[in-house]
């Protein structure tokens, strides 16, 4: 028996809007199964499955938000003992420790064994202090700042009460029992004016309350006449819903939320990003390295192949200065992996994070995984893919959750440099400009040269100067020789 | 294809890209990468929509014709 939980997707995450389930009971699921869309304050995410065996209940229904680690659904295993749910980040840690997970007992919710039970274990560091009064579930301590729990508290001091009542709420809130302990206390109109109670969904709920509508104004179009998410956005008329002047019955709007609000989202992601940020600036010492890298070859390489490529397979700049982000990033693996309690956990493969800005405002910055061990153009394939799916459709809970180090690229903005914040629990974030022409001096001659400015933002917990040092003169050298790329 | 055909197109593909873009604040002159905010990876959606609806080669040489709505138009009138 295994619970699929409310994953982590992200460090800045700390609940989900569960908005579609892509199974049923009685479904065969195996661990990597897209089995669901989640919300988060950021994107649509599709995410995977971690165990494999038949779906008996699913315990969430669409709409429903809830905490990260909450149960959404049972899974019946085959195998009597399933192999304990271990995050990457508690896996790392073990591994660093010399901890043997198979003989770890998990106290966390459903086996699951956490950061704590790790650093219990003899073998492992010091136990730090502060990880034995975490009392949230597993998957937000993993997540979690780990300079211990009290890091945790601006995330949760900023997330709305309604969350705190939504964790206790373990049975979901059916839409004809609304439950008052999910409705925020803004929200008032639990029952109508007068005094008549008023049946809605609970994203429907979260969205008047968020807009200031009162639920008891409005004709519920849902079963037995229940106010819908649908319902709250067309008198909203934030952004013009598509096509349906008839509304879809409920079973249909529910395989099928609408986005959410245009408004409501980019809140939520500027809150996010914010509390992330606010987090990274206030825990971790940054230090700032820059470089400018001359890009001649590289960009007659470019040139050249792309003269000979449909426009399909065409090469960008950014996937040569990724490649090189990536392998300089394996050159020096200081600056690859996570902060924990125990200290620098290195990561054992470039999961390279992309900041990828969104229209509309908003950030966000999946992994593409083993981008060390990918061809130029294969890497090329999978940005446009990611930039693409960030953007409009979805990003896979695997990339959101576990880049080792990201790069953020500013030029095509019209930057020429860009010093970034670090994304917690990583240690270090790569900077690229604008390419530009400028002179430049090399075998005592002066020519105009295309070059960009790299940077990079490290954390000096992880590593010093020299190191950062090390990394920018290393993607300096990769991008000299294009070719072997 | 005319001018205004080829200007119709260049408007169509940008909004594929840029779903709320609006052209009337955007004059013949101004760069659309900057005005659309475009990154390399939608100027090469931009390109591969455009040769294939146009049926037309565009190569990287021609990537500065495209930064301006009238240069664009220009280009694919030339081609087509």
């Amino acid at each position: 028996m295994a619970e699929f939980r409310m994953p982590a997707l992200g460090a800045d995450m700390t609940e989900g809007t569960l908005s579609e389930w892509l199974l049923q009971p009685g479904d065969r699921v195996s661990r990597g199964d897209i089995v669901a869309v989640v919300e988060t304050a950021k994107a649509a995410i599709e995410v995977e499955c971690f165990d494999s065996g038949v779906v008996e209940r699913l315990l969430v229904e669409p709409g429903t938000t809830v905490p990260v680690g909450e149960p959404l659904a049972v899974i019946a295993t085959s195998v009597p003992e399933a192999a304990p749910v271990v995050s990457p980040l508690v896996r790392h840690l073990a591994a660093e420790s010399g901890v043997d997970l198979a003989t770890v007992h998990g106290t966390g919710p459903g086996g699951r064994i956490t950061r704590a039970d790790v650093m219990a274990e003899p073998s492992s560091g010091p136990p730090a202090a502060e990880a034995t009064g975490v009392v949230e579930p597993a998957g937000v301590v993993e997540q979690a700042a780990p300079r211990g729990s009290s890091a945790t508290a601006p995330a949760s001091a900023t997330t709305p009460p309604s969350v705190t009542a939504a964790s206790s709420a373990t049975t979901p809130p059916s839409v004809t029992a609304p439950s008052s302990a999910t409705t925020p206390p803004s929200a008032g109109p639990a029952t109508g004016a007068a005094g008549r109670r008023v049946r809605a969904t609970p994203l429907a709920r979260r969205l008047a309350a968020e807009a200031g509508v009162d639920l008891a104004t409005l004709t519920g179009t849902g079963a037995k006449g229940a106010v819908r998410a649908a319902d709250i956005r067309s008198v909203l008329d934030v952004r013009p819903v598509p096509s349906p002047v008839r509304p879809h019955p409920a079973p249909v709007q529910a395989t099928h939320p609408a986005p959410v609000a245009a408004s409501e989202r980019q809140q939520a992601m500027r809150r996010a990003t914010g509390d992330l940020m606010a987090r990274s600036k206030r825990e971790i010492p940054h230090y700032y390295l820059s470089t400018t890298v001359d890009l001649a070859a590289a960009t007659r390489w470019l040139r050249e192949l792309n003269l000979r490529l449909p426009v399909a397979e065409r090469l960008v700049p950014a996937a040569l200065l990724l490649k090189a982000a990536a392998l300089a990033a394996r050159e020096v693996p200081q600056l690859n992996g996570f902060w924990t309690a125990s200290g620098f956990t290195p990561a054992p493969a470039v999961h390279l994070g992309v900041a990828v800005s969104l229209r509309g405002g908003g950030l966000v910055a999946p992994a593409i995984h083993d981008a060390a061990d990918l061809p130029v153009p294969e890497l090329m394939a999978r940005l446009r893919d990611l930039v693409a799916r960030a953007r409009g459709g979805r990003l896979r809970g695997s990339e959101t959750a576990d880049p080792t180090i990201t790069v953020t690229s500013l030029g095509d903005q019209g930057v020429e440099a860009v010093f970034g914040v670090i994304h917690p629990p990583q240690v270090a974030l790569v900077g690229l400009g604008r390419v530009v022409e400028r002179p430049w001096a090399a075998g005592g001659m002066l020519g105009v040269r295309p070059v960009v400015t790299a940077t990079l933002s490290a954390d000096h917990r992880a590593s010093d100067g020299a190191t950062g040092a090390r990394y920018l003169a290393a993607l300096d050298r990769l991008l000299q020789r294009p070719e072997e790329l | 294809v005319n001018h205004d055909q080829a200007l119709a197109l260049l408007e169509d593909v940008l909004t594929e890209i840029v779903p709320d873009a609006d052209f009337a604040g955007i004059g013949p002159d101004r760069s659309v990468r900057e005005a659309l905010e475009l990154d390399s990876l939608d100027f090469l959606n931009l390109v591969e929509r455009l040769s294939e609806r146009a049926g037309c080669r565009i190569d990287e040489d021609d990537y500065p014709r495209l930064e301006t709505l009238a240069g664009g138009a220009a280009l694919l009138v030339e081609r087509t």
